[in-house]
């Protein structure tokens, strides 16, 4: 036995040392996405037996009302969140000096992104709240008319995605300004001697360097998009009139809420969803992939 | 350096930074100041429309009964409960996969490792019926261990990329001249990788840590009473009990945010390097 462990050590220990955490992460995760696709093509309360049904589960979402809201507002998640990574990084160049005291200025920029969502969410919920929240005093001092940003559906959406950028874009600065510290600083003394500055240095010399703190920022906003769901239960729990669900609510709602358990519904919306994420997934693999055979 | 340095600038542009700081990071964290406020705001003030003014005086008492008539302080056990374990668990198996990936060259390394990477990255609904299902049938619902198991498992997946890619910049002569003395493969990871790792050891505890205190979606699945709820979901269903006791929901929430803001506080250099990886090359 020893013997044998001392010829073949070599080959048998990557297996042994991954064993216990790739055992774990199979059957946590990787088989439960096989699961899910699977179960939604049944009808299953969760409880009896299951029955297949092919794919109906699909054909009744694509005549679904709420499915579409739930889409539409994953969307509109996307496309402003994506604001983050902008509005991150011009914190991280505005707080990039050496002035005195400045390391608790970034500290405390970072703050939100610390605290969780569901304290966030109703931090938020304050902000927003009709009669005596903070903003809705602002707007009816400059309107004239105050506005119950969670119980308009017109408005309701976009209240908690910046609820949400809030954290979101304390990530994006602390990223960037980790990023700006590793900049090469004769790059940038030549540049300044050819004349280069403001938005010129910004996009030809600053930017590229900065290229791998993009990246990461850009796959973490995705993400975070894609994963709301904290904000969303807390701040108006889909309402009103459910016009602020998103797939990720949507899919809770109709597997594990009051409304019934239908297992193989919401696993059908989570197939979606996955699906939607797996564009995005298939990209960043593609990339890291590229960058780790290349070396 | 860019921006350039304020101090090669005009002294109108500095004292405009100078004052510029402190009222960008006034307006930035006004929710969270508001919100504090708040939490030391007594009742009565909030009776009589005093929501912005100055406090008539410092309520701490919100926060004592926010303790004693609530089970707040019984759901943040219930979150320590889930969090360490999970921070242990999760970080033990990932030095083990991480040496595993970082160390060995085998034909599928490449795959496993980005296994792990892509399933850190899946939507938690796709997992959750699965993973309900699971846990009811290994009798760990409604249980600390049936959520910091879940924990665990998912958090391998992050750990994993950030440890392997932690040990691959180690340098692998020493391992090599280890080899050549006939030391086996345990022994090297036991006295040689693992004492390099402590750094690596150190941010994800502190980042596990607040990504599982901050958790709320897995605590609404897989626990549903108040003796095995953690703080998220606790504060979610005190926040349905509270209505409109804004002094009380404040007092809670800053609570409930304080572990994660001083684990953050503390350890901020090792926080910072474990979520900045992979921004610098």
């Amino acid at each position: 036995m020893s013997s044998y462990w001392k010829r073949n050590q070599l080959r048998l220990a990557p297996w042994l040392f991954l064993a216990p955490g790739a055992i774990m992460f199979l059957v946590y995760v990787i088989i439960p996405i096989f699961q899910s696709l699977s179960i939604s093509f049944y009808d299953w309360d969760g409880l009896g037996e299951a029955v297949y049904i092919g794919t109906d589960n699909y054909v009744e979402l694509m005549d679904d009302e709420a499915f579409y809201t739930s889409l539409k507002n994953n969307l509109i998640w996307l496309v402003l969140y994506m604001l983050a990574v902008p509005a991150g990084l011009m914190i991280a160049i505005f707080l990039n000096q050496t002035v005195r005291g400045i390391r608790i200025y970034k500290s405390l920029f970072f703050f939100p992104f610390v605290i969780s969502q569901v304290v966030v969410g109703l931090m938020f919920s304050w902000f927003y709240a009709p009669n005596f929240g903070l903003l809705y005093k602002l707007i009816e001092l400059v309107t004239g008319n105050g506005i119950a940003i969670l119980a308009d559906e017109d408005y309701v959406t976009y209240g908690i995605i910046a609820a949400g950028l809030w954290p979101q874009i304390a990530y994006v600065m602390i990223l960037y300004i980790t990023g700006l510290n590793n900049i090469a600083p004769d790059q940038v003394e030549a540049a300044r001697l050819d004349g280069a500055k403001g938005w010129k240095m910004l996009w030809h010399v600053i930017l590229p360097q900065l290229r791998p703190a993009t990246f990461i920022a850009v796959v973490v906003t995705v993400i975070g998009a894609l994963r709301s769901f904290d904000l969303v239960s807390i701040m108006t729990d889909g309402g009103p009139y459910g016009s602020s669900r998103v797939l990720s609510f949507y899919m809770y709602e109709q597997a594990l809420s009051e409304y019934g358990f239908r297992m193989g519904y919401g696993a059908a919306i989570a197939v979606v969803l996955f699906a939607i994420m797996m564009v995005f997934i298939s990209g960043f693999i593609w990339k890291m992939w590229r960058d780790e055979t290349e070396r | 350096m860019f921006p350039r340095p304020i101090e090669q600038t005009r002294p109108t542009t500095q004292w405009l930074y100078t004052l510029a700081l402190p009222i960008a990071l006034i307006l930035w964290l006004l929710p969270l100041i508001g919100v504090a406020v708040t939490s030391v705001r007594p009742a009565s003030d909030l009776a009589q429309g005093n929501y912005f003014g100055m406090p008539s005086y410092i309520a701490f008492e919100n926060y004592i009964s926010v303790f004693r008539d609530s089970d707040l302080g019984s759901y943040m056990v219930n979150s320590l409960k889930v969090t360490i374990p999970t921070v242990i668990g999760a970080v033990a198996l990932s030095c083990m996969t991480g040496f595993a990936l970082g160390i060995y060259k085998f034909k599928s390394n490449l795959l496993v490792f980005f296994l792990f990477v892509a399933g850190n990255f899946v939507p938690f609904q796709i997992l959750m019926v699965p993973v309900r299902d699971l846990t009811l049938d290994l009798g760990m619902y409604n249980s600390w261990t049936g959520l910091a198991m879940f924990h665990i498992a998912f958090q391998t997946g992050f750990c994993t990329l950030f440890m392997r890619n932690f040990i691959k910049a180690l340098p692998f002569e020493l391992i090599e001249a280890a080899r050549v003395e006939g030391v086996s493969e345990i022994r090297i990871f036991w006295y040689i990788v693992l004492p390099l790792m402590k750094p690596a050891i150190a941010a994800l505890s502190v980042l596990i840590f607040t990504f599982i205190w901050n958790d709320f979606f897995w605590a609404t699945v897989l626990t549903t009473t108040k003796e095995t709820q953690p703080i998220t979901a606790g504060l979610s269903s005190l926040n349905g009990q509270w209505v409109a006791a804004w002094h009380l929901v404040s007092a809670g929430s800053i609570l409930a945010a304080l572990p994660p803001v001083l684990m953050f506080f503390l350890m901020q250099k090792h926080f910072i390097a474990g979520l900045t990886l992979g921004a610098v090359k």
